[in-house]
């Protein structure tokens, strides 16, 4: 696991920049007033207990979820809307522009079942970012290379295990050149001899300066991985801070606290 | 019974093409629109999806004769006459229009969720979504029961014989009606629908198994 001091230097304007934000499902408010930067090159890892909002929260970053209030700029521009006092959406073409900007790696893999390994890295390569196929093979196969399944270019997903799918869902996310990268609970389905292979890729990409915001349940991995752990309830941000201080934080947070104890009792 | 078949097969060609031309036209037109109605009965604003809900019940809930009949007499009485064939492909296309929407609909909706959004996420637009993670997907699912549509549009097309173009049903009555032997001809045309549908079967158990590597 990486040292935190040791990460890339974090700096600059941020990165990604939520202020405000406001998310309904129907009548229940799930995002209450979101206010949230990354910095550049930095990693912030969202916990909370299930029904918080922290995954809704990554979906809205990509516009996978559209929202009610408030804004989410990548680089200082706007990414759902063309207009925030009219909420005028942006256009298909537009918004497909903004989402190949985000990465994102998901808690079920959604990997593409009916092309291989190495076409799933391809696809976006090819359709979003203008590649000609042996460029885009180049770089798939050195992405796949990468989270070490350079030798399973050519596996379907169906041949795969849980692990490697999700490798190479990173590398299919990676490959892009994502100015940030959501990961969404990507260890969750897995079983747990094989989240060691998935995280150990995380920590090589965060290593090498890749902004990060991701939700996690595994509060070690958060606490070695990221300079920043959000813990997110009911909607709100109730706690934020660099890994240690957040969590010693938790005797004055009772909430926190509670959320903690599941953890301490098991990992601990 | 052999000799009377071999005494018919001549007659019978003329009306074997206009079964195939009729099918052929069906099956094509209805395709190419029934997709187009599905993908917007799934995608497209409000109004246009209520409006493709209502086409589809309504002439699913018609009987095809009855559509058949109203296309060839009820037309011309808002003062569209249409000729015998024409209503006949006519009415069986927006009968097999409307099944192949529900065909669509079924198979796209079965792609689970997850592969819009990850098709999303790469910053696919709508278009390059459908083209190359939807519609791959939703094929398979797609086929078997359009090419069941595609059997049932061979031999639906039997009934255009009712309003009086020349097909192989209509050509076997006119050779029964010369000969006065019913068996060997109703026989023969059995032979002839079967034989067409048997060949649609074995194409789509063939692509069926060509696409069944594609699992969750």
């Amino acid at each position: 696991m990486i040292n935190k001091e040791m990460g890339a230097t974090v700096s600059g304007p941020p990165l990604l920049s939520i202020s405000q934000l406001i998310k309904d499902f129907g009548e229940t408010r799930v995002l209450r007033g979101i206010d949230l930067e990354v910095a550049r090159g930095e990693v912030v890892t969202v916990i909370g207990p299930s029904g918080s909002g922290k995954t809704t929260l990554l979906r809205c970053v990509n516009f996978l979820e559209s929202y009610e209030g408030g804004s989410i700029q990548i680089d200082g521009r706007e990414v759902g809307f063309l207009d925030l006092a009219t909420r005028k959406r942006r256009g298909e073409r537009d918004l497909a522009a903004m989402r190949a900007e985000t990465g994102m790696v998901f808690q079920s893999f959604n990997l593409f079942p009916h092309l291989s390994a190495g076409k799933n890295v391809m696809l976006g390569l090819r359709k979003v970012r203008g590649k000609s196929t042996e460029e885009a093979r180049r770089i798939a196969a050195h992405w796949l290379d990468r989270v070490g399944l350079g030798h399973k270019f050519d596996s379907l997903p169906s041949e795969l295990s849980g692990g490697q799918q999700q490798r190479v869902g990173i590398a299919r996310a990676v490959a892009m050149e994502p100015k940030i990268l959501l990961l969404d609970e990507i260890t969750s389905s897995l079983d747990p001899e094989l989240v060691g292979e998935v995280l150990a890729v995380v920590t090589s990409l965060a290593e090498e300066g890749m902004t990060m915001l991701m939700v996690t349940h595994e509060i070690a991995f958060a606490r070695d991985a990221s300079q920043r752990i959000v813990f997110m309830d009911e909607g709100v941000i109730a706690a934020s801070g660099p890994p240690r201080e957040l969590l010693a934080q938790s005797a004055e947070n009772p909430r926190l606290d509670s959320f903690l104890s599941r953890f301490r009792a098991s990992h601990f | 019974m052999i000799e009377q078949i071999v005494y018919a097969l001549p007659f019978l060609l003329g009306g074997f093409q206009t079964t195939l031309i009729v099918s052929v036209l069906v099956v094509v037109i209805s395709l190419v629109g029934g997709v187009l109605l599905g993908v917007a009965l799934i995608y497209g604003p409000l109004a246009v999806r209520l409006l493709i809900r209502v086409f589809s019940d309504t002439i699913r809930g018609i009987p095809i004769l009855v559509l058949l009949f109203f296309v060839y007499y009820g037309l011309p009485a808002a003062g569209m006459p249409l000729d015998a064939f024409t209503s006949a492909v006519v009415a069986l296309t927006l009968f097999k229009i409307a099944q192949v929407i529900e065909y669509v609909r079924g198979a796209v909706q079965s792609v689970p969720k997850g592969q819009d959004e990850a098709a999303k996420a790469i910053g696919l637009t709508f278009t390059g979504r459908l083209r190359e993670v939807i519609f791959p997907q939703a094929f398979r699912r797609f086929l078997p029961p359009w090419i069941n549509g595609v059997a049932d549009a061979v031999k639906g097309s039997a009934l255009v014989s009712l309003l009086g173009v020349i097909d192989l049903m209509y050509a076997i009555n006119q050779v029964i009606g010369r000969t006065y032997d019913a068996m060997p001809l109703y026989v023969l045309g059995a032979f002839i629908y079967i034989s067409i549908n048997y060949a649609l079967s074995a194409t789509s158990r063939h692509v069926e198994r060509r696409f069944s590597y594609i699992r969750e």
